[in-house]
């Protein structure tokens, strides 16, 4: 017990790299922000982005103005891109409420340099999430149709229905997400705050700040705060995967009405979700030299748990056909021999490629810190688990019960483009954070710091 | 006494350190109405302040409670009193199905009352705060520490609080103006 401490100690101070002191840390991560230098990844990647946002505008209009039609939603395949999309980015959002939620509760400090720009991540993965039911609706103007208020058509949503439960879930982590992430910013908006030198941007982060004053008697009710919104956090974002796998177990189509898909969702969402971050972090902490901040460990870590939630997947793949097999149900079978060898074949065994052959290389250290190649398998994490929300939704509704009714989906390019136009709302929203908020909190990490530990011995 | 219209006197540290150990000396000499100003949070100040129980937790409590209840009673008026529906002749109370939007609610309501309690208790947003008139205050969001013994205090005197102050190790002391 007694060398506890000792252990504790020495494992924090290996989080970020020795040479910072307290004004270095807060020098090097405000300096991405406050600068009049952009660098040309930054650039690049807004660009990339933006024309891929663009495009998104373009599918959106070209939806509204023909209808849902231009996909490739025919019966009996009615949920096709939109539903598969939806269900990836928002997956993908739930690893940053998991690093910023769960791991502060189990006191894990290694989180405190990846928290903020993975909870960014989960605030632009959710905004682009929301964007494919609005669409899907064909008149996303009245999605407040799925809120229930007094109106006058006397009608009010089904609270039976799981997509009714969505809703909820689904608003309901949005704005824990951007409360969180709001909360744990406002330090580091006074210390922007404090920093700058152009007016305009002292009185912006200003009002954000609110006039923080780091004073003993705030920090102690912020921080109360904050682990009160990391309790309540971790089982919202917990529910939230698995609220979105009710809307298919709820319903009786074979391959999806399984008990095991909340678990097996969660996983593939964290799964997916550290994919991204990866993605994310590998090259950003490249381009702004804050590889002492995000260090070789942090993306170990990463990957560890990746290799974790990815194997819990690869057991509920397993797990899924061999229920097929054994339920003896006649349809669940002939769901999963289709999934194997019908139409879709490629699909799934890719899919298994992508999310289980991949992830096998996890187990070796030397591929888990070599960064360029955890990148590359991030992203085929990523398509491996967009392809599985795919089979999922697509395999199991295009053959169901009776072949007389079956029907094959064709995605159409506006289908591609709604997708690659997500992709670039995400990669904007991100890179507009990441060029005028802290993109890692300055002040968890100086709490990393030996000079910021009180020593006992020495009494004035 | 000695209370002209200045808001207290402030005293700048460079080690966390050296301000917990005057934390301890100025709370000891029997001033209450001291603050210190840190750019991360200090355990040992909670300690010494005695600053651990606040009342944020039982907000947040009594504000799940009421998010709970409102998102039962809504899906109960709204399903069997408003809008009734027959959905596969299940009763039209079917309370599993409300367990979702109950469960929902009571976060939302309690993440809400966190954010908004937590402002409530510290006073923000607070446009205007004397501390900010301190030459070098803008470093206790970086790398310094500071310590204001407020003039409310009633052991509170201007010249032997300054006094005070700088035999505590202190890089800098100097009055808080309003």
């Amino acid at each position: 017990m007694a060398d506890e401490p000792q252990v504790i100690e020495m494992a924090e101070t290996d989080i970020i790299a020795s040479v910072y002191t307290l004004g270095g840390v807060t020098d090097q991560i405000a300096g991405v922000v406050q600068t009049k230098h952009t660098p040309i990844f930054w650039i690049g990647c807004f660009f990339a982005g933006f024309t891929l946002l663009m495009m998104f505008f373009a599918s959106a209009t070209m939806l509204m103005v023909k209808g849902v039609g231009i996909w490739g939603i025919r019966m009996p395949v009615m949920w096709g891109f939109a539903i598969t999309n939806f269900v990836w980015w928002i997956g993908i959002g739930h690893a940053g409420t998991l690093i910023s939620a769960i791991l502060l509760l189990l006191n894990q400090s290694w989180r405190n340099s990846i928290n903020r720009f993975a909870e960014a991540m989960t605030l632009c993965a959710v905004a682009c999430a929301g964007q494919f039911p609005l669409l899907h609706m064909g008149r996303p103007w009245l999605f407040y149709w799925m809120i229930p208020y007094p109106n006058s058509m006397g009608v009010e949503p089904n609270f039976r229905s799981p997509l009714v439960w969505d809703v909820f879930a689904v608003t309901t982590y949005l704005i824990v997400s951007l409360l969180f992430w709001y909360t744990g910013m406002i330090p580091d908006l006074g210390t922007m705050r404090d920093r700058a030198k152009n007016t305009i941007a002292k009185y912006v982060y200003g009002i954000l700040a609110m006039g923080w004053r780091g004073s003993a008697r705030h920090w102690s009710i912020y921080e109360t705060a904050c682990l009160l919104l990391a309790g309540m956090s971790t089982p919202l974002v917990l529910s939230v995967h698995t609220i979105v796998s009710f809307d298919f177990t709820i319903a009786i189509v074979p391959g999806w009405h399984s008990t095991f898909f909340p678990p097996y969702f969660v996983a593939g969402a964290i799964y997916s979700g550290f994919a991204m971050v990866l993605v994310l972090a590998i090259p950003i902490r490249a381009a702004y030299g804050l590889k002492g901040l995000i260090t070789d460990r942090h993306l170990e870590n990463c990957a560890k748990i990746m290799l974790a939630t990815g194997l819990i997947v690869a057991y509920a793949y397993v797990m899924e056909t061999f229920m097929a097999w054994y339920s003896g149900n006649a349809f669940e079978q002939q769901a999963f021999w289709n999934r194997m060898t019908g139409p879709y074949a490629t699909s799934y065994w890719f899919l298994v490629f992508c999310n289980i052959g991949s992830l096998q290389l996890l187990w070796f250290k030397k591929f888990r810190t070599t960064p360029i190649l955890l990148f590359i398998s991030s992203i085929v994490v990523l398509v491996g688990m967009w392809l599985e929300r795919f089979m999922i939704i697509v395999g199991s509704l295009a053959q169901d019960f009776v072949p007389s009714s079956w029907g094959l989906f064709h995605a159409t390019r506006w289908d591609w483009a709604t997708l690659l136009g997500s992709i670039g709302l995400f990669i904007v929203l991100f890179f507009l954070f990441v060029r005028a908020l802290p993109m890692i909190s300055i002040f968890e990490v100086r709490t990393l710091l030996p000079q910021a530990r009180v020593r006992e011995d020495t009494r004035a | 006494m000695n209370k002209p219209g200045i808001y207290g006197v402030m005293a700048e540290f460079d080690s966390p350190t050296a301000l917990v150990n005057a934390t301890r000396a100025v709370y000891s000499h029997g001033y209450k109405k001291v603050d210190a100003y840190t750019p991360f949070p200090i355990e040992e100040l909670s300690d010494i302040l005695h600053l651990h129980e606040n009342k944020l937790p039982l907000i947040v409590t009594l504000a799940g409670i009421a998010g709970g209840i409102s998102g039962y009673l809504l899906q109960y008026y709204i399903t069997v009193i408003y809008f009734p529906l027959n959905i596969g002749g299940r009763p039209l109370h079917s309370w599993p199905s409300y367990m979702i939007v109950t469960f929902e609610l009571t976060i939302l309501f309690g993440c809400l009352a966190t954010f908004l309690g937590m402002l409530a208790l510290c006073g923000l947003p607070m446009p205007y705060h004397p501390v900010f008139n301190v030459p070098r205050f803008e470093t206790a969001s970086r790398d310094r520490f500071f310590l204001c013994i407020e003039a409310t205090d009633p052991l509170f005197d201007r010249l032997t609080t300054y006094g005070f102050l700088q035999t505590l190790q202190a890089q800098e002391v100097s009055e808080v103006a309003h």
